[in-house]
């Protein structure tokens, strides 16, 4: 085991336990907390695989925006805080089926993917990401812009106070 | 052109073709090439009557007169030139295929052209000719003036069909019309309502009558092998080929029609009731012709009659009871017309009685003679009621001296009547009286060649000839009676009478003439007489003359006038027959014949048995057709309430609220929970992606 | 390293957020854990980019869009959350359930 490999894991398991964190925790604040681990650790594990801009894209937007935008609307909603029950009725049934989804994929992928190997040398470089942004997704570029837009517009629209 | 034609269809035809035109030794006679004319007359005078009667000068009577009067030259000519002595030709047949009924089989219509259709022809025509001119003053100012001479001339018409007829369904044709016109004619005066009751009295009566001959014709049909005509059904049965039961029983069936028509027992009750038509009527119909149908069908049919011994004696031993029944009647009559028309029956029995014993040719010697003086005697009875405006003998009396031409036209009839040499009465009744002697006492005489040819039995034709005698002197006896009564003594009615016009006592004067020579053209000793003439049933012989049987019935009538004048010339105010007593009673009451019917079979089935299909028909026949308009209301309301309302409605229905209940159920899957939403949504992309990976 | 374990590990965190959007009550936390099901989808389209590394780094570009969209969605989802805040003045999921039987 190589050090990337190790630290990959060693994030991974990290994040998952937040991840588990996430759904399970019992304080708002502190689930959205957890969340900003899994994500973090999500990037790094990124920028350990070689995509770098992606990692630091995840870092910045997820991490720095859009975590701050939960928060936001929990406060805004007055979230409750403290030990309140968070789960609803539905909990076995939402265990089962995540549990019965996971066995789906984890036996698909160990048929399919099971003796496949990640080069971990490789790394993506922001120059290419850009050339190949600008030249062969151009138009989903532009089209994830003009969504961006549409997005905006609508959500101060929807959240104006009238 | 039209004979022609006759010949065209003739040829094309069935059974016409079996008897195509053949023309007799006198090739191309007018009178028989053209002898449907005669047919044909009357029927076209009727139209024409009916149609444009009304607007003529004599309201249509010019045309019967017309007509008949043509009708009468030629059938005198057709006589004379084809049938009398050497001129005879063989029998024509003129017909065309009327209709045709499968099989190949058809029946024809047209006309059989011998000797006895010829002299009937002669009959008919020239007493119907006599009538019209008659009618013509005794029907006028009558406001149904035309329509008399309308159905007078239909009548005879049907009656020449009748008598022509080819095949039996033809003559069948002619009895049901003169019946019709019988019928109109008796209810001609139909206000009064005894008029009308006496119409449909004769209608009825006639018609049990003719169920039997309906029913006998199509016996004989069936038995010949599917053949209605008259020359074959007689070959097949001389030939044997029909068995004796059925042969009998076609016999007594069609006899019973003739009994109907001809006003024998028990079916004459008709006759003397109508009397209330008009008296022309009376006498063409009820004296000569449609009276006489019953005996010319019988002779017509006469070689089949002959072959049933059975049949013979009934028709003797009948003609015989009605002979003198209807003498007895005959002489305790007021009205005069009741006393002829007894008179009448009673002579046609003789006529029926020659039938019996196998005479044929007497018979229709008979009918020849007894058609001049009946109608004549009715005519005279007409002119004495027009004159004195009353058929009842105690209104007249010493009409002599009143109505001279009448006085002697009626002697001249009485006479004939009684049977007095020679008026032509005298030697028909005496062939008949003869005939039935000879058969009675020569045994065997009716065989020929083992086959039964005109035997009735011995003891029935002495019978007959017994029978014969009596009546003879009865009919002498009441005649006379009549005749003393209303010619002589004093007149006891109102009014002074005065002699009928000439168109009267013309026709009168040609009867009377004849009542006293038709007779004479069968004498015994002219071989080549009436006999050969018609030759009923093939058989050409004249009865010898018997000087004792003719001396023996000459005393029976003799002594019989005289009696009669015995008793009435002094007029005695009461009738010396009331001396009688309880017999004069039950003649008075028509030996209450007419009581038993209505109490016997008119009122049971007046009053029960048409009340009983009344009900019938009101309970059992509507309550069936009711009931099953019920039941399919029922049946209606039963399907839309069981079927619909419950089975379709309710599978409609059905399917709704089980609709309802289901969504019921299942909407409840609709909580509103969205995360219950996602969770089913995720369990179910896990099935499928299970099913597509697996599957 | 191998692949599989990479693709394991999106799986996970695919399964978990599925059991947080559907065993949740606060609308806010819902939103979370759909962030957390389009992270593992990123990181599947990473690790395959990893491991196929073709030319136009497909994988790459794509988990951008994604999060570019993603954050559009938790905006507007914010939006439509404090707007049924305000209506309702609650966001537990399962009490906004006026569209039912």
């Amino acid at each position: 085991m190589t050090l990337p490999e190790f630290f990959i894991i060693a994030i991974a398991v990290i994040s998952a336990i937040s991840a588990v964190a996430v759904v399970a925790a019992k304080n708002v604040v502190r689930a959205a907390l957890y969340l900003v681990g899994v994500l973090g650790g999500l990037g790094f594990i990124f920028i350990l695989l070689g995509a770098e801009f992606v990692g630091w894209t995840q870092i910045l937007v997820y991490v720095g925006a859009i975590v701050v935008l939960l928060l936001f609307g929990l406060m805004l909603t007055a979230a409750p805080i403290g030990r309140y029950a968070l789960d609803n009725q539905q909990r076995l049934l939402a265990f089962l089926v995540s549990a019965a989804t996971f066995t789906g994929f984890t036996v698909m992928i160990w048929n399919a993917f099971g003796d496949q190997e990640i080069p971990l040398d490789q790394v993506v470089r922001t120059r290419d990401i850009g050339t190949s942004l600008f030249t062969n997704f151009v138009l989903p570029f532009e089209l994830v812009s003009v969504l961006l837009l549409a997005a905006l517009v609508g959500a101060i629209l929807l959240a104006k106070k009238y | 052109m039209v004979t022609s034609l006759f010949q065209f269809l003739a040829a094309e035809g069935g059974e016409a073709t079996e008897h195509a035109i053949e023309f007799g030794h006198k090739a191309g006679n007018v009178f028989v090439e053209h002898a449907w004319i005669v047919l044909a007359l009357p029927f076209i005078a009727t139209i024409l009557i009916g149609a444009i009667g009304k607007r003529l000068p004599k309201g249509g009577s010019e045309v019967g007169i017309l007509a008949m009067g043509v009708a009468s030259v030629w059938s005198v000519g057709l006589l004379i030139t084809n049938f009398i002595g050497s001129a005879r030709v063989e029998t024509t047949y003129q017909s065309f295929d009327w209709f045709p009924f499968g099989n190949g089989l058809s029946v024809g219509f047209g006309l059989q052209l011998d000797g006895l259709t010829a002299v009937m022809f002669v009959v008919v025509c020239t007493i119907s000719l006599m009538v019209n001119i008659y009618s013509t003053s005794y029907m006028h100012g009558d406001s149904r003036f035309t329509w008399y001479f309308t159905v007078l001339n239909l009548f005879s018409g049907s009656m020449l069909l009748l008598v022509a007829a080819p095949n039996l369904l033809q003559m069948l044709m002619g009895w049901e019309l003169v019946g019709i016109c019988s019928y109109l004619l008796i209810g001609f005066w139909w206000e009064k309502r005894e008029n009308s009751d006496a119409a449909i009295k004769a209608v009825i009566t006639t018609r049990i009558g003719d169920v039997g001959f309906i029913i006998g014709v199509f016996v004989l049909f069936v038995a010949a092998g599917n053949t209605f005509d008259i020359q074959t059904i007689i070959e097949r049965a001389e030939a044997g080929e029909i068995s004796m039961f059925t042969l009998t029983a076609g016999c007594l069936l069609l006899f019973a029609g003739a009994a109907g028509k001809s006003a024998q027992f028990p079916l004459y009750v008709w006759l003397p009731d109508a009397m209330a038509g008009p008296t022309p009527a009376s006498s063409l119909i009820h004296a000569a012709t449609m009276v006489t149908a019953g005996i010319f069908m019988i002779a017509r049919l006469f070689p089949i009659f002959e072959i049933s011994e059975v049949a013979m004696n009934t028709i003797a031993i009948i003609a015989v009871i009605t002979m003198l029944m209807s003498a007895l009647l005959a002489m305790v009559q007021e009205d005069i017309k009741r006393v002829l028309a007894y008179s009448t029956i009673s002579q046609l029995a003789y006529m029926f009685a020659a039938l019996g014993v196998g005479a044929g040719n007497a018979a229709i010697f008979h009918l020849y003679t007894h058609a001049w003086f009946k109608a004549l005697l009715f005519q005279g009875a007409g002119s004495l009621i027009h004159a004195v405006h009353s058929n009842n003998m105690g209104d007249m009396g010493g009409m002599k001296k009143y109505m001279p031409k009448t006085y002697w036209t009626f002697a001249a009839g009485t006479l004939a009547l009684a049977g007095i040499f020679p008026f032509a009465g005298f030697w028909s009744k005496d062939e008949i009286l003869t005939e039935a002697f000879n058969f009675g006492t020569e045994p065997g005489r009716g065989l020929v060649e083992g086959v039964n040819h005109g035997a009735s039995s011995d003891w029935v034709a002495l019978l007959v000839y017994g029978g014969g005698v009596l009546t003879a002197f009865l009919t002498a006896f009441y005649m006379s009676r009549l005749f003393v009564r209303v010619f002589h003594g004093e007149f006891h009615g109102h009014g002074k009478p005065h002699e009928s016009p000439k168109l009267i006592t013309g026709p009168l004067m040609f009867l009377g003439i004849m009542s006293v020579l038709a007779g004479l053209v069968g004498m015994p000793w002219w071989k080549e007489g009436f006999g050969t003439w018609i030759a009923v049933g093939g058989e050409l012989h004249v009865a010898d003359a018997n000087v004792v049987l003719i001396g023996i019935s000459l005393l029976a009538a003799g002594s019989g006038l005289a009696l009669g004048n015995k008793l009435y010339a002094s007029h005695p105010a009461v009738d010396p027959l009331k001396k009688l007593g309880w017999f004069h009673t039950l003649l008075v009451n028509k030996y209450y014949l007419d009581d038993f019917y209505m109490a016997a079979i008119i009122r049971p089935i007046r009053d029960r048995v048409s009340k009983a299909m009344y009900w019938v028909n009101n309970n059992v026949l509507d309550g069936a057709v009711n009931g099953a308009a019920a039941a399919t209301r029922a049946l209606g309301r039963g399907v839309y309430k069981q079927v619909d309302q419950r089975l379709i409605d309710g599978a409609v229905n059905g399917m709704g609220i089980g609709a309802k209940a289901t969504s019921g159920r299942v909407r409840f899957l609709q909580t509103g929970n969205v995360q219950r939403y996602a969770a089913l949504l995720f369990v179910g992309v896990i099935l499928l992606a299970v099913l597509f990976t697996r599957f | 390293m191998n692949l599989a374990w990479l693709l394991t590990f999106g799986a996970f965190l695919f399964s978990v957020g599925i059991y947080g959007v559907l065993a949740r009550k606060n609308a806010v936390l819902v939103l979370m854990s759909i962030e957390l099901m389009l992270n593992a989808v990123n990181i599947n389209l990473v690790g395959f980019n990893a491991w196929f590394a073709d030319q136009t780094a497909s994988g790459q570009i794509f988990s951008l869009f994604i999060i570019a969209v993603a954050a559009a969605e938790v905006g507007v989802g914010l939006a439509i959350v404090l707007l049924i805040f305000r209506r309702r003045k609650t966001i537990a999921v399962d009490e906004v359930d006026l569209l039912k039987w």
